[in-house]
């Protein structure tokens, strides 16, 4: 895998929305690892929202324009041609418009129609990889190299890898999925288990990865959502686990909000807390809490760290 | 698993009768069982084509009802009255009134998209539903669903400006859903986030909601969107036969 090593050295940064405002903590670790392992991070200039899980509800061609128009300022005025996403909204988008522009013509149309309008290069279909943070973690920077880096680690840290419903589903968006090697599984993923276990953590059996924390509707049917956020939740601690590892903001700020609401509406009360594998990952490598942002998060995982001395 | 069943037989239909004798013989109690008549006569012929003509309907033609969809379904795990097989049944053959029965829950679809993973015809019944759901407002039969409040909200943000703002779009997704902006659970995710957060992080987020990031230049792209989804919007309403917005 030396060429995607070579390849994912120097990626275009695309954090998105929630990066900037829920998700802080999830950009500033992932921008601490990558200054950790050398691997540059190249922010894309001027970019807009990709459509988050709403546009589409309202105009599907105008949430794939929405994904191409970044792709596109990546390839044609960056000369990037891979794009890393930590987000999954913003990476299931992507790739979503990949495979759209690709295979529907209606799609390519608007695209096509729009860009023109808004004076920019249309983006067409294989400019650019899209990948996920931990793509980019697994491959550009490499196990065997990561295990070199870890140091103090997460002393059997018990972990709940939870990945939730747009890092895999649905699976032709995601052609390079379920191809058998190392690459990932849509119906039980890895590559977080993977990364952490490198990072010292014992993952524990978590049947509910890929279950949905009800995202799409964690504030127009709270309810609903709490009920899902709480099962995940429960089966989680009931897994034995002491963190949740999250790698959507979606995800990790519906676990964090619906753990309090579940509490306050249903009287259910869980401990397990929930922490972005960038920030677990950065942890095992020897930097401090603060460069990874463990203060930023909503569930205060800080007296647990420094009870098991991994902060 | 089994596929999860709902038949067409309301509970109110069946009927019993404790004392009941017919030519001598006594049929008291469930020997008596019969389901009353009911004659359907309202089916609507243009109901498939209607759900088609909207975004994520497209492929619905292609069910064979194995089920799939509603056994995988996350929403039908917590309440079993929310059925897509059940409704793509229905919209297939034309039964209005009984998907009417279930008019008020099918927004509910958290678009989790394990259907659409576990379907073998691609029918996509995500979409399905929310063009169901779109149907269902667009024909008046439901008031404007909390969940489209905020799809609305939220794509106004990124067409004005290219970008969102969490802040803001709870605020007003809160207000326009004619909510109390004061939760209990908002009240203590603030409190348990002041607790480690440096005062810095707090003025950058209060910063972000006073001034609206922004995507450079955007003008001509908002210009373009609106004028493609109020295309799109316009054909819609014409392949559902309602009046084009004035």
């Amino acid at each position: 895998m030396s060429d995607r090593k070579e390849k994912y050295k120097k990626v275009a940064y695309y954090h998105g929305c929630a990066l900037e405002g829920t998700a802080q903590p999830y950009n500033t670790s992932t921008r601490a690892i990558a200054k950790k392992l050398d691997l540059e991070l190249v922010d894309i200039e001027n970019w807009n929202c990709c459509g988050a899980m709403e546009v589409k509800n309202v105009d599907p061609e105008i949430q794939t324009y929405l994904s191409s128009r970044v792709m596109s300022l990546a390839h044609n005025n960056m000369g990037q041609d891979v794009v890393m996403a930590p987000c999954n909204g913003c990476y299931h988008n992507l790739k979503k418009a990949e495979y759209d522009i690709a295979h529907k013509e209606k799609s390519r149309e608007v695209v096509e129609k729009i860009s023109a309008k808004a004076d920019h290069p249309a983006y067409e279909a294989g400019q650019v990889e899209t990948i996920h943070a931990l793509d980019w973690i697994k491959f550009g920077y490499g196990e065997e190299e990561l295990k070199a880096k870890i140091k103090g680690g997460l002393k059997g840290l018990k972990v709940a890898n939870y990945y939730g419903c747009m890092y895999t589903r649905p699976r032709h968006i995601f052609p390079e999925k379920d191809q058998g090697g190392d690459s990932e599984s849509t119906s039980k993923p890895h590559y977080m288990d993977d990364l952490l276990e490198i990072a010292g953590a014992v993952n524990v059996e978590f049947p509910l990865k890929t279950a949905c924390c009800g995202g799409a509707h964690t504030l127009s049917d709270s309810d609903t959502s709490t009920k899902l956020v709480l099962n995940i939740l429960q089966a989680a601690e009931a897994a034995g686990a002491d963190v949740i590892a999250t790698e959507c903001p979606t995800c990790h700020s519906g676990l964090e909000m619906h753990q309090i609401r579940a509490l306050k509406r249903m009287s259910a009360e869980t401990n397990v807390k929930i922490i972005y594998f960038t920030q677990l990952l950065g942890l095992a490598m020897g930097l401090s809490p603060r460069k990874v942002g463990i203060h930023e998060n909503v569930s205060n995982a800080i007296p647990m760290l420094k009870e098991m001395k991994i902060a | 698993m089994a596929i999860h069943e709902k038949h067409l037989i309301r509970p109110e239909n069946i009927k019993t009768h404790d004392k009941l004798v017919i030519d001598g013989v006594d049929v008291s109690g469930h020997w008596s069982t019969f389901i009353e008549t009911r004659v359907v006569t309202d089916y609507n012929e243009q109901l498939q084509e209607e759900i088609a003509a909207l975004p994520g309907g497209e492929y619905i033609h292609r069910c064979w009802q194995c089920g799939s969809c509603t056994n995988s379904c996350t929403v039908n795990a917590i309440n079993p009255d929310f059925n897509p097989r059940y409704w793509i049944y229905l919209i297939r053959m034309g039964m209005e009134s009984e998907l009417l029965r279930d008019k008020e829950i099918i927004w509910q679809c958290v678009s989790c998209n394990k259907c659409t993973y576990a379907c073998p015809r691609d029918v996509v019944p995500e979409g399905v539903m929310k063009a169901t759901a779109h149907w269902l407002e667009m024909k008046g039969h439901t008031e404007t669903t909390p969940s489209t409040i905020f799809d609305e909200e939220f794509t106004r943000q990124v067409v004005e400006t290219g970008k969102i703002e969490d802040g803001r779009i709870l605020k007003n997704f809160l207000l326009n859903s004619k909510q109390p902006l004061i939760q209990d659970w908002l009240i203590e995710m603030v409190k348990k986030m002041i607790t480690n957060l440096p005062i810095k992080y707090l003025f950058g987020m209060g910063w972000a909601t006073l001034f609206q990031p922004k995507t450079k230049g955007w003008g001509k792209a908002r210009a373009a969107i609106e004028e493609h989804i109020a295309e799109e919007k316009a054909a819609e309403r014409a392949a559902l036969g309602l009046d084009p917005i004035k």
